[in-house]
């Protein structure tokens, strides 16, 4: 599998990066490096092989379903770009 | 000044104690020494001095009544990615550039609870992507040692400032966290001592995260033991952290010194990598050497996948930043660049807020998870990593602990391998199957290259078994008895 110029501007709009527009380029040959490299994987058998989650297995911790935080509206805005009366403010979404 | 700082965190948690100092004292001094270093080092990203010297005070109040925890009155350092209430914590990266945390990452919550003193934040690269501190958003950070000519090395990276910071003598310990070798590369670059646990070990909540199946946060030290009382002071079941481990935290001090006596040591044959120096090798035999004398058997084994760890990190890492990274939208915190819509408002704040590490890793991960390509790249990576493990653990069938190198080479100049990013990832070759299969792992200072350069060795124990880490982690170090400085230029 090979990157393009095209793939490289589809990635950077998937992941909300604005257009690299100097370095498309220098991209395309970056990352075909990186995945080339990745390639060697297909080398090893991973057939009936269990994908990795944790070396040390205990069950999923679970809480009450009870509300253990909140009241801190201030706390949360501290560090909005943006906010007003209480509310962050963003840009306009839905037309 | 006083040569206060040059004592290890164990010799001046005593003095403290016997109120020969006073916590105010040494953190007044502490913030002189960090300033004054700060435009040689570049080590730092922010200083909070009334937080500093309010916590000294608190600590002097407990320790004249006779109380104070495990580390009372010690000023550390803490890696950019630990959030400090009320502190900057950036990241060392523009997009997070003033963001002030509202509240206490868990660690550092520890840390202040067993008695540690804030000093300041450490520079890190960006979303501690990077092997070299060179894609901090406050540029490179320098080691403390210099090359042959006098030219600036890298601290190595991610917590390239935590290690600077330690080797320098500007704190007593440091925090840093560990994704595919970010504590252990950088002590070994620096003569320090790095410590990651096995992972869940210590809370991951309030860290600032890049792959959440990989990250380790962990502390440097200058000793073995001062790297075990981090350790202990940093560790324990948080249940704001759903991988956090609920089991009971042993007694890591009480390890170092122990005797090594009999445990089985495993050399695996697959961490001889082609165009090696030859001085790391010797390092190496020398520790082999070294723990034969202590009483060690020593056993060669191979770990036959390991050559698979770095290609498989370079998947699952930049996939789960991808995932990660996704909520730096400019919306709720963090900096935002107004576009003609929303879309482009994410894109101008996410082209101008990260930097080209970042956005290359982001990339990376976004193309391996999207439709069609998830089975073979992430899920193929997940079950490497289970190969990986399934090694370790045969080979801790045979052996107590693992011995290998730490990093493939000592500090290199920085610039020297920005070009080239495998390259430079190649430089966590030995680190990152420890990351891959969650096991403990340290990095020990056991020699120096032919340009007077600081060399590690690591070792990997068992999952749950840091004592076997420590005791023989103390073990190397009273052999190597490593007693070289860097010149102090800082301050």
């Amino acid at each position: 599998m090979s990157v393009t110029a095209d793939d490289v501007r589809r990635i950077a709009r998937l992941a909300r990066l604005a257009e690299p527009t100097d370095r498309v380029d220098t991209l395309v040959g970056e990352l075909n490096g990186i995945l080339s490299w990745i390639e060697q994987l297909n080398e090893v058998d991973v057939e009936g092989v269990e994908a990795m989650t944790t070396p040390v297995k205990f069950p999923l911790p679970q809480r009450e379903d009870v509300v253990t935080d909140g009241n801190c509206r201030d706390k949360v805005l501290a560090n909005a770009p943006k906010s007003d009366e209480g509310f962050f403010v963003v840009p306009k979404s839905v037309e | 000044m006083s040569e206060l700082f040059k004592l290890t965190l164990s010799d001046i948690t005593a003095k403290l104690k016997a109120r020969e100092v006073s916590a105010v004292e040494l953190a007044t001094e502490g913030l002189a020494l960090c300033e004054a270093a700060q435009p040689k080092l570049n080590a730092f990203t922010a200083f909070d001095a009334d937080k500093t010297l309010a916590m000294a005070k608190a600590s002097d109040e407990k320790l004249a009544r006779g109380e104070g925890g495990l580390i009372e009155g010690a000023p550390l350092a803490i890696k950019d990615l630990f959030a400090v209430e009320g502190v900057e914590t950036a990241a060392s990266s523009n997009i997070l550039k003033g963001f002030k945390p509202t509240y206490e990452s868990s660690v550092t919550a520890k840390l202040w609870e067993n008695g540690g003193v804030f000093l300041c934040k450490t520079s890190m690269d960006e979303f501690a992507m990077g092997s070299s501190n060179e894609t901090s958003n406050t540029g490179p950070v320098n080691n403390p040692w210099k090359g042959p000519n006098g030219e600036m090395l890298t601290p190595g990276g991610s917590s390239g400032g935590s290690a600077a910071a330690v080797a320098a003598d500007l704190c007593f310990g440091a925090t840093g966290t560990d994704t595919g070798g970010s504590i252990r590369q950088p002590a070994a670059f620096t003569g320090t001592v790095g410590v990651k646990a096995t992972y869940g070990r210590t809370s991951r909540w309030g860290t600032v995260a890049f792959a959440s199946s990989l990250d380790h946060p962990g502390p440097f030290a200058k000793t073995v033991k001062d790297s075990a009382i981090l350790l202990q002071a940093m560790s324990g079941h948080d249940a704001k952290d759903s991988t956090s481990l609920p089991n009971e935290v042993p007694d890591f001090i009480a390890a170092v010194g122990q005797s090594v006596k009999g445990l089985r040591i495993g050399v695996p044959k697959e961490y001889r990598v082609d165009g090696m120096p030859a001085e790391i090798d010797e390092v190496w035999q020398k520790g082999i050497d070294w723990l034969k004398a202590a009483g060690c058997e020593i056993v060669d084994i191979s770990l036959p996948h390991t050559k698979y760890a770095l290609p498989a990190y370079y998947i699952v890492a930049p996939a789960e930043a991808s995932s990660n990274l996704a909520r730096y939208d400019g919306m709720r915190y963090g900096n935002r660049v107004e576009g003609e819509n929303l879309n482009a408002t994410y894109e101008n704040t996410r082209g101008a807020g990260f930097g080209h590490e970042v956005q290359r890793r982001i990339m990376i991960g976004t193309y391996v998870l999207s439709a069609g390509y998830y089975d073979a790249y992430y899920l193929r990576a997940q079950k490497v990593r289970t190969r990986i493990l399934q090694d370790f653990e045969q080979a801790f069938e045979k052996v107590d602990a693992v011995l290998t190198p730490s990093a493939p080479s000592a500090a290199f100049a920085l610039g020297s391998k920005s070009d080239d990013p495998i390259a430079m990832y190649l430089n966590d070759v030995f680190t990152v199957t420890a990351n891959l299969a969650g096991l403990p792992a340290m990095s020990v200072p056991a020699g120096v290259d032919k340009d007077g350069l600081p060399l590690g060795l690591q070792i990997i124990t068992p999952a749950l078994d840091e004592e076997t880490m420590f005791k023989v982690g103390a073990a190397i170090e009273d052999s190597a008895g490593f007693v070289a400085r860097p010149e102090n230029w800082w301050s």
